[in-house]
C-alpha cells in the first residue's frame, strides 16, 4: 500500500482543461468569423477617423450595475450580473444563464477624449462612443503635383 | 448540475439546424441561454436575447410546444469599419416542450434589459393539490 503525496486534481477539471486545449487547437486550424472573447462581455469594436464605437451584449444587467472607465487608451468595463431573486421552494429545470462579477479591459488603438465618452444602453446592448482626441486625429496631407 | 449557479460566459451558441432545413433569412440564429424554474403555481422562463426589440419577439404556444423567436437587425454605425468582432448579431430561436398543463390565457411576458421573462401559470388541473390528513 502506498500513499500519494499530492492531491489528485478532480477528474473533471482535467477533462475541461483538455477540452479547452482541443478547442484552441481546432480554432487555430479553421478560420472563424469571430474571435473568441477572452472573458465576458464579448465586444465589437468599430473604428473611424473620428473615433471608436464599442458594443457589448450585457443582457440582464441594469445600467447602474455597470462601470465604464477610460484612462488614456485603456477602456475598462466592469460590473455584476445579479442572480434572479427567487423563493426558496422553487425548482430549477434549467439554469444556463450565468451570473457574477465581471471586469474586462481593452486596449484601444488610439487615445480617446475621456470627457466626451458616451455610453448608451438599449435592450441589453451597451454602446460606447469614444471620440478620438482632437490633437491625435490624422492630418490629411495634400499631395501637390508639380 | 443544473441547480448550481453558472459563471458568466461570453460565447453564443448557434442553433443546430436539422438536415435539409434552411433558414429563409441568411443570418445566424442563436440558441438563447435560458433559465426555467417552477413555483407552486407557475413555470417561469428567463431568456437572454440582447439586441431584440420588444415588437420583434414572437412567442407561440402550440399544444405543448413553446417557441420563442426574436428577430434582431444588426446595427452598423455609419462610416465606421469593424475592427474587432467578438460576437455576431443574429436572430434567436428556441423551443421547449412543456411538461405541465399551462393555462394558455394567462401567460404573461415582459422584456427588460435584453431579458425575456415568461410566466406560464399552471392550469388548475395540473396544480399539485395538498391533501391534509384529518385526525379524528
Amino acid at each position: 500500500m502506498y500513499y500519494r503525496r499530492y492531491r489528485v486534481p478532480p477528474v473533471w477539471q482535467e477533462v475541461e482543461r483538455l477540452q479547452r486545449e482541443m478547442n484552441r487547437l481546432m480554432e487555430s486550424f479553421s478560420p472563424r468569423r469571430v474571435q473568441t472573447a477572452p472573458s465576458f462581455p464579448a465586444m465589437n469594436l468599430w473604428v473611424s477617423e473620428e473615433g471608436l464605437i464599442i458594443t457589448a451584449e450585457v443582457p440582464g444587467i441594469k445600467p447602474e450595475d455597470i462601470d465604464i472607465s477610460v484612462v488614456n487608451d485603456l477602456l475598462t468595463i466592469s460590473g455584476e450580473r445579479l442572480p434572479e431573486q427567487v423563493d426558496e421552494n422553487v425548482r430549477y429545470h434549467r439554469r444556463e444563464r450565468g451570473c457574477g462579477k465581471f471586469a474586462r479591459s481593452i486596449q484601444l488603438p488610439f487615445a480617446v477624449d475621456a470627457n466626451k465618452v458616451e455610453a448608451s444602453f438599449e435592450n441589453g446592448v451597451i454602446t460606447i462612443n469614444l471620440p478620438r482626441k482632437e490633437e491625435e486625429k490624422p492630418k490629411k496631407i495634400k499631395v501637390v503635383a508639380k | 448540475m443544473s441547480e448550481s449557479e453558472k459563471a458568466l460566459d461570453a460565447e453564443k451558441q448557434e442553433v443546430a439546424l436539422s438536415e435539409g432545413t434552411e433558414l429563409t433569412r441568411d443570418r445566424v440564429t442563436f440558441l438563447p441561454r435560458s433559465d426555467i424554474y417552477e413555483t407552486n403555481d407557475a413555470l417561469v422562463l428567463l431568456m437572454d436575447i440582447p439586441g431584440a426589440k420588444e415588437a420583434d419577439i414572437d412567442i407561440t404556444l402550440e399544444k405543448n410546444i413553446l417557441t420563442i423567436h426574436a428577430l434582431v437587425d444588426p446595427k452598423e454605425p455609419e462610416n465606421y469599419a469593424l475592427a474587432l468582432q467578438e460576437y455576431e448579431v443574429g436572430d434567436y430561436q428556441r423551443s421547449f416542450r412543456l411538461s405541465n398543463e399551462i393555462d394558455q390565457d394567462r401567460i404573461e411576458a415582459s422584456y427588460r434589459h435584453g431579458v425575456l421573462r415568461l410566466v406560464l401559470p399552471k392550469a388548475e388541473a395540473a396544480k399539485a393539490k395538498k391533501i391534509s390528513i384529518q385526525s379524528n
